[in-house]
């Protein structure tokens, strides 16, 4: 008969202490983020698709079409071509496309570009009705028509 | 409260069915299939079927270069992410002869303790779903979440973090993630109190746990069940120091132990776990030396021919890589060997005689994550 009766005591004291925790839960301060309201800024680190860097001073791409990048990705997204102007020393990029359907963002073509013209885009709210936007991004044309430096 | 099937005394006729459970079932947190012959409410065979999330992982090592499998590495065992590239980045530079600064191998183990505590907090909030109980899961993912953030700053991801290289790591620690981490530490300790009085000594959760879901030690042995499924069976068994590696041997930490082998047991072992691996963080904090996190490493690694294996700890138990290289730049062979799949292999015998609700809470206490089965 004591069992039993020990059984709702224990019970009821481990209801109580439940309670009394999400109560006290209560008046800490909230620690979600009303999306879409709010949104967080991702860390500088942070890495999304890449991107090719704009050279301040020129506002082109320092790429050389190397193809470093092609060769160091795992999982072989990456579409470069280049051509020599006349005058011009190096090869310069014309055609820079990334299958972003395929990547997994390790950042191995970040890591081994050698005039480090690749970096991360900071997007992370992607979204699209065709798969044809992410299966072939133009990043050339993203660098000339983005605005900031 | 009847835990064996005991049909002796039944008179009308045996019958039974087939209960399949998956490949989508919530209980099971990805696609495996369990076929439970079922007799009423009790189970008298249970046959696992998996592979519904079979990559081929080792196929994929085989056929590229050296660097370009570490992406694979973090998911693998998507929890466990930086234990795995531990142990993947040390069989390679095992082969290769490079040796890692001691800064990285420092900070190797600091993130590698943070991961085990994400893993261990988003297993304790998915158990405690299973078993009905939907609170603790947002308290878990309270914490998880600052350490996740802590992660995303350093690393760039917040699961697939692919942060270590052969020879160290991508980038450097940042004093903004040290101050974090020891602020982290601070928090959490209380917070493990907290999660202990709200939900370890709850009395609901005590009689779904105590005693149920047996798995002995030499259970696990028979199959290769480690991590906290042998801890809670009693066997003081930890890679991190069975076969010591990276900078474990310089720190003080103990292996929680239960003896009981219950769901209960598995349990402790990992809340316990847990205290011990902010005292890994505290003392690597510490201790952190300065230096170089990165090794001089060659751009086109050629490991020698040979046979090389390396084994981690990761939050599930013993995983272990095994590399066989043939001297060029495409490794000859990659061998997983994942704690999960031996794992779960003790199920099929724990579970038999049980109530189909108590198998789900032993399923549970397992700590199943479904890619690291089937690779
Ligand atoms: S991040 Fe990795 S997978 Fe993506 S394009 Fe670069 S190298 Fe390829
Ligand atoms: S992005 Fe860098 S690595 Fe890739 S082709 Fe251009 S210069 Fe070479």
């Amino acid at each position: 008969m004591k069992a039993p009766f020990n059984e709702v005591i224990s019970g009821f004291v481990s209801l109580l202490t439940g309670m009394g925790i999400t109560l006290g839960q209560l008046f800490r301060p909230i620690v979600t983020v009303q999306y879409p309201h709010q949104t967080l800024t991702m860390p500088k680190r942070f890495r999304g698709h890449i991107l090719l860097k704009k050279e301040p001073t020129t506002g082109k791409s320092t790429c050389v079409a190397c193809d470093l990048c092609v060769k160091a990705c795992p999982s072989d997204c990456i579409l470069v071509e280049g051509e020599k102007k006349p005058g011009e020393k190096r090869k310069s990029v014309t055609l820079f496309e990334l299958d972003y359907t395929k990547c997994s963002l390790c950042g191995a073509c970040v890591e081994v570009c050698p005039v480090d013209a690749l970096e991360y885009s900071r997007a992370y709210n992607l979204a699209s009705t065709s798969k044809q936007e992410y299966k072939v991004m133009d990043l050339v044309k993203r660098l000339e028509d983005s605005k900031h430096p | 409260m009847l835990k064996v099937l005991d049909t002796s005394h039944s008179t009308g006729p045996q019958e039974t069915f087939v209960l399949n459970l998956g490949p989508q079932h919530p209980a099971t947190h990805g696609v495996l299939r369990v076929k439970l012959t079922m007799d009423g409410e009790f189970i008298t065979n249970a046959e696992i079927v998996c592979g519904y999330i079979h990559r081929e992982h080792e196929k994929m090592g085989e056929n590229r270069k050296w660097d370009q499998f570490l992406p694979n590495t973090s998911r693998i065992d998507y929890l466990s992410a930086m234990m795995y590239t531990h142990a993947y980045v040390a069989v390679v530079e095992k082969a290769a002869g490079i040796q890692v600064p001691r800064r990285a191998e420092y900070v190797r183990v600091l993130t590698s303790e943070m991961n085990r505590i994400t893993s261990h907090l988003l297993w304790w909030g998915a158990f405690l779903i299973d078993l009905g109980g939907l609170t603790p899961m947002l308290y878990a993912f309270d914490d998880r979440e600052m350490v996740l953030d802590l992660l995303e700053a350093l690393t760039g991801a917040r699961l697939t973090f692919c942060y270590y290289r052969f020879g160290g790591l991508c980038d450097d620690v940042t004093d903004d993630f040290l101050t974090g981490t020891r602020k982290f530490v601070k928090h959490f300790r209380p917070r493990l109190k907290i999660f202990r009085r709200l939900v370890t000594d709850n009395i609901i959760v005590r009689k779904r746990l105590e005693d149920l879901g047996h798995v002995p030690a030499e259970m696990c042995r028979k199959y290769g069940a480690t991590g906290p499924m042998i801890r809670g069976a009693g066997v003081a068994y930890d890679v991190r120091r069975a076969e010591p590696y990276s900078v474990y041997p310089e720190l003080e930490f103990d292996i929680p132990t239960q003896p009981a082998g219950d769901n209960m047991a598995r349990y402790l072992v990992r809340m316990a776990e847990m205290e011990q691996s902010l005292r890994i963080i505290e003392q690597t904090l510490d201790k952190m030396p300065d230096g170089p996190f990165m090794a001089k490493v060659p751009r086109i690694l050629r490991p020698p021919a040979g046979d090389y294996v390396f084994a981690v700890e990761s939050a599930r138990g013993r995983f272990e890589v095994r590399v066989v290289s043939s001297g060029k730049e495409i490794p000859h062979r990659v061998r997983l060997r994942s704690p999960c799949f031996c794992n779960l292999s003790v199920f099929e015998e724990a579970c038999r005689g049980m109530l189909l609700a108590d198998a789900l809470a032993l399923m549970g206490s397992i700590d199943l994550v479904i890619p690291d089965i089937d690779r």
